[in-house]
C-alpha cells in the first residue's frame, strides 16, 4: 500500500492514473450492483411444501376457474377408504384408489397448461426394457397432458423408435456411464438428474417424475401424483414397523436413520415433484453419496437409502401408495398375507418386470441385473 | 519504473495528499459496492430461508430441520374411520387425529412466516372483541408471528389485551353506519383493499374470521394453505340439495341443485395473501353486479364465498371443529374437539341495532 502511494506520488501522470482508477472502481461497483439485482443463483421458485403447490402452481391457481362439472357429492361422514391411511401426519395426501376424482384433477391441471417430464435411465443392458416402458407409458401415463420423456442413455442409437401421441415428445440425453456395477449406475442418476435440472429441465417442464426403466405401466398414472415433492411407498415395507425398514443404520453414513425415526420406507424407483424440489433432492443425495464415497462407505440400498434420509427431513407433499409401484416377485414370497394385500391393493399401476437370468449369458458388460 | 522515481521532490507532497484522498475515496466506493453485493447475497440467503417477499413463501430452507421423535404413521390404520379426511381433489379435510402438531410446527418454523388475522368489530360487535382477542392469545397460532387486523369504526374503544411476544394489533378505521348484512358484505371489499395496500407486504397468510366467537382449543398452522374454507357446522351432514346456496339464476352467487361440494361458512376462511386478495376481490365484484341488478344473495357474502370455492377449489378444508355453535348443535361424538365456537348472544338484539 505504501509502495503504491510512493509510486503514484512520484509520477507526473498521476492525473490520468486517477481517472483510470476511478473508472475501474466505478465498473466494479456497477457489476456488483448488477449481480445483486439479477442474481444468477437458482431461479427463486418458491415451494410451498405445506400443500402440494409451488409458486408456479400458485400463480396458475389464480387463473383456474373450473367449468361446470357433474359428479357425486363428497360425503363428509363417509371416509373414502376405511382400510388405509390416506393423509400423512403433516397433511400430505397418500394417493390410493378411491380417494380422488380424476375428472376434477384433470380439469384443474389442464387449465394450468403445465408439462410433465419423465426421466428414465436406459444404460447398458437396461436398454432392453425401454420399449415396453415407453409403450405402456403412452397408454397410461399422464394421458391428455403434455409430456416429455427424457431418456438418459449411453447408446442413443439403440433407443427404439416409437409413435408418440400428440403433445408428447422423446428427448434423448446421451450420458457416459463410467460405472460397471448397477449400484453405481443407480447412484449416478442423482448427479445426472440434478445437473440436467439446472441445464434444461427448469426451462422445459414444470414437474419431473423420475422412474426406473425396468417397469411397465399397467393402469392409470395421472396428475393425482403431482405436487411439489412426492415419494412412493415401497410395496415390501408399507405394513411394517419403522424398526424393520431397511434404512441405512450405520451412523458413519450420510444416509443413517436411527431406529426411532422414520415415517415410511420410500422406494427409489419412483419419486418426483416440481423441478426446483427435484433439483434440491437429487443434489442433496448426490452430495451425500460423495461424502460417503470419500469415507469409504456405501449405503445399504444406495441411492434409495439417501432418498429415504432426504424425505425424512424434507417431508413430501404427496405420498404415492404401493399401487404405484408393484413387485409381484416380492409378493410371491408372502403367501400368508397375499389375501390382505390383494384387498388393499386395488390397482397395480407400475409393475416391476421379472428378470430373466438367462439374459446374463449375452449381456455385454457382465453387470448383474438388480434383484428385489 | 525507473522513470517514475525521478519525479521532482517539490510536487511530491501535494500530489501525495490528493492521491491518498483519491485512493481512500475509491477504496470506499469499491468496498461499499462489494459490501452491497454481500449484503444482497445474504438477503437472498435469508429469502431462501423463508423470510422472503410477502405473498410468496420460499420453501428453500437454509435452516436444516432437526431430529424429531414421534409415533410412526401406520399405513394400514386410518387416522379417522368416521369422517372424510381428503376431498376428491386431494385437499386435506382437517380433523383432530389427522395431523401431528409438532411436525407441522417444525415445518412452519423453518419458513418463518407471519399470519394475519382479520376481524370486524363494527358498532355493537365491539362488545365481542375482548374475549375474541384474549382467547386468540391462548389458542391461535401460539409460538408463531401474528398480526391482528381489527377493522372498526371505533378505534378508541378497542380494548387493550396483553399480547405474547411476536404478536401485535393493528387497528384499521372503517365507516360504521351500516346494517350487519352490509357490514358482512363490505368485509370482502375492505379485506380486498387492505390486502393490496398493506397485507401483501406485512404477512404471508390471512385468516378472516367472525368476531362474535371465541377460541376454546388449538387452532394452529395445520389450517394454513394457499386457500382454505371451513365446513359450516349446520350442513356438513346434509345433501347438496339442502345447502342454502343462492338458488336464483340471476345472482352471481347462483349454484344449481346438482352442483356443490360442501357448504362453507362465511365466518372462517383464508389462505395466502395473494389468494385471499383474489377471492375477496372476486366476491366483492360479484356483489356489486348483484347490487346493480337489484339483488342480494340469500346469505350475503357467504353465498358468494360458496360460489367462489366451488369454482376455485380450496387446497385445505377445515372441519366444523373450526367453527361451531354449541348452543344450537351440542357436542356430537364426531367432534373430538371444539376449537372456535359462537359466543351466545341475543341474535336479534345485536343485529337489529
Amino acid at each position: 500500500m505504501a509502495q503504491l502511494l510512493q509510486i503514484l506520488a512520484a509520477t507526473q501522470k498521476c492525473c490520468s492514473l486517477r481517472v483510470t482508477f476511478l473508472l475501474i472502481a466505478l465498473i466494479m461497483i456497477f457489476f456488483s450492483y448488477k449481480s445483486y439485482l439479477y442474481p444468477r443463483s437458482q431461479k427463486p421458485e418458491s415451494t410451498q411444501a405445506d400443500v402440494n403447490l409451488t409458486v408456479r402452481e400458485h400463480r396458475g391457481l389464480q387463473s383456474v376457474k373450473l367449468s361446470r362439472m357433474l359428479y357425486r357429492q363428497p360425503q363428509v361422514l363417509t371416509p373414502a377408504r376405511k382400510d388405509v391411511l390416506v393423509v400423512t401426519p403433516w397433511l400430505a395426501p397418500i394417493i390410493w384408489e378411491g380417494t380422488f376424482n380424476t375428472d376434477i384433477l384433470n380439469e384443474q391441471f389442464s387449465l394450468r397448461n403445465a408439462t410433465i417430464g419423465l426421466t428414465v435411465f436406459s444404460i447398458k443392458t437396461y436398454m432392453i426394457f425401454l420399449k415396453q416402458f415407453l409403450q405402456s407409458a403412452e397408454m397410461y401415463f399422464m394421458v391428455g397432458h403434455r409430456v416429455i420423456y427424457y431418456i438418459f442413455t449411453d447408446k442413443p442409437e439403440y433407443v427404439p423408435y416409437l409413435n408418440i401421441q400428440k403433445g408428447r415428445q422423446i428427448i434423448i440425453l446421451e450420458v457416459e456411464s463410467y460405472y460397471d456395477h448397477w449400484q453405481d449406475i443407480s447412484m449416478q442418476r442423482m448427479e445426472m438428474i440434478s445437473n440436467f435440472c439446472q441445464e434444461r429441465f427448469h426451462q422445459e417442464v414444470d414437474y419431473l417424475v423420475c422412474s426406473d426403466v425396468d417397469m411397465r405401466f399397467s393402469d392409470h398414472v395421472g396428475v393425482e401424483i403431482l405436487s411439489s415433492l412426492f415419494g412412493t411407498l415401497h410395496p415390501g415395507y408399507y405394513g411394517l414397523n419403522r424398526t424393520d425398514f431397511p434404512y441405512e443404520r450405520r451412523p458413519q453414513s450420510q444416509a443413517h436413520i436411527p431406529k426411532d425415526e422414520g415415517d415410511f420406507y420410500y422406494i427409489g424407483a419412483l419419486f418426483g415433484g416440481s423441478v426446483p424440489e427435484v433439483y434440491k433432492l437429487t443434489k442433496a443425495c448426490h452430495e451425500a453419496i460423495m461424502v460417503d464415497q470419500a469415507n469409504h462407505i456405501e449405503a445399504i440400498w444406495h441411492d434409495e437409502s439417501h432418498l429415504n434420509k432426504y424425505l425424512l427431513y424434507h417431508k413430501p407433499s404427496k405420498v404415492l401408495s404401493p399401487e404405484y409401484l408393484w413387485q409381484q416377485q416380492q409378493m410371491d414370497h408372502m403367501h400368508d398375507q397375499e389375501m390382505i394385500f390383494s384387498k388393499i391393493i386395488r390397482r397395480k399401476k407400475l409393475k416391476v418386470l421379472k428378470k430373466n437370468y438367462q439374459l446374463k449369458n449375452w449381456i455385454e458388460e457382465g453387470s448383474g441385473l438388480r434383484l428385489f | 519504473m525507473a522513470g517514475m522515481r525521478r519525479a521532482p521532490a517539490g510536487k511530491t507532497k501535494c500530489c501525495s495528499l490528493h492521491t491518498v484522498t483519491f485512493l481512500l475515496v475509491t477504496l470506499f466506493l469499491v468496498l461499499s459496492g462489494t459490501g452491497f453485493r454481500i449484503l444482497g447475497n445474504s438477503m437472498l440467503g435469508s429469502r431462501q430461508a423463508g423470510v422472503g417477499k410477502r405473498g410468496e413463501l420460499d420453501g428453500l430452507q437454509a435452516v436444516e430441520p432437526s431430529r424429531m421423535v414421534y409415533g410412526q404413521p401406520k399405513v394400514l390404520t386410518p387416522c379417522r374411520s368416521d369422517v372424510l379426511v381428503l376431498t376428491p381433489w386431494l385437499a386435506p379435510v382437517v380433523w383432530e387425529g389427522t395431523f401431528n402438531t409438532d411436525v407441522l410446527n417444525e415445518q412452519f418454523r423453518l419458513w418463518n412466516a407471519t399470519i394475519g388475522l382479520t376481524v370486524f368489530a363494527i358498532r355493537k360487535y365491539m362488545v365481542f372483541l375482548e374475549l375474541f382477542l384474549q382467547t386468540a392469545e391462548k389458542y391461535f397460532m401460539v409460538g408463531h408471528r401474528v398480526t391482528y387486523y381489527v377493522f372498526t369504526d371505533r378505534p378508541a374503544d378497542v380494548p387493550h389485551v396483553p399480547l405474547r411476544e411476536g404478536r401485535r394489533v393493528e387497528v384499521l378505521k372503517v365507516p360504521g353506519a351500516l346494517s350487519w348484512q352490509e357490514v358482512s358484505m363490505h368485509r370482502m371489499e375492505m379485506i380486498s383493499n387492505f390486502s393490496q395496500q398493506r397485507f401483501l407486504r406485512e404477512v404471508d397468510y390471512l385468516v378472516c374470521m367472525d368476531v362474535d366467537m371465541k377460541f376454546c382449543d388449538h387452532v394452529g398452522v395445520e389450517i394454513l394453505s394457499p386457500r382454505f374454507g371451513t365446513l359450516h357446522p349446520g350442513f356438513y351432514g346434509a345433501a347438496r340439495e339442502a345447502f342454502t346456496y343462492e338458488r336464483r339464476p340471476q345472482s352471481q352467487a347462483y349454484i344449481p341443485r346438482d352442483e356443490g361440494d360442501f357448504y362453507y361458512a362465511g365466518g372462517f376462511f383464508g389462505g395466502s395473501v395473494v389468494e385471499v386478495l383474489q377471492l375477496t376481490t372476486a366476491c366483492h365484484q360479484a356483489m356489486v353486479v348483484d347490487q346493480a341488478n337489484g339483488l342480494e344473495a340469500v346469505w350475503h357474502d357467504e353465498s358468494h364465498l360458496n360460489r367462489y370455492l366451488l369454482d376455485h377449489k380450496p387446497t385445505k378444508v377445515l372441519s366444523p371443529e373450526y367453527l361451531w355453535d354449541r348452543q344450537k348443535l351440542g357436542w356430537p361424538p364426531v367432534m373430538k374437539k371444539l376449537r372456535f365456537v359462537a359466543v351466545p348472544k341475543g341474535h336479534l338484539d345485536i343485529r337489529g341495532s
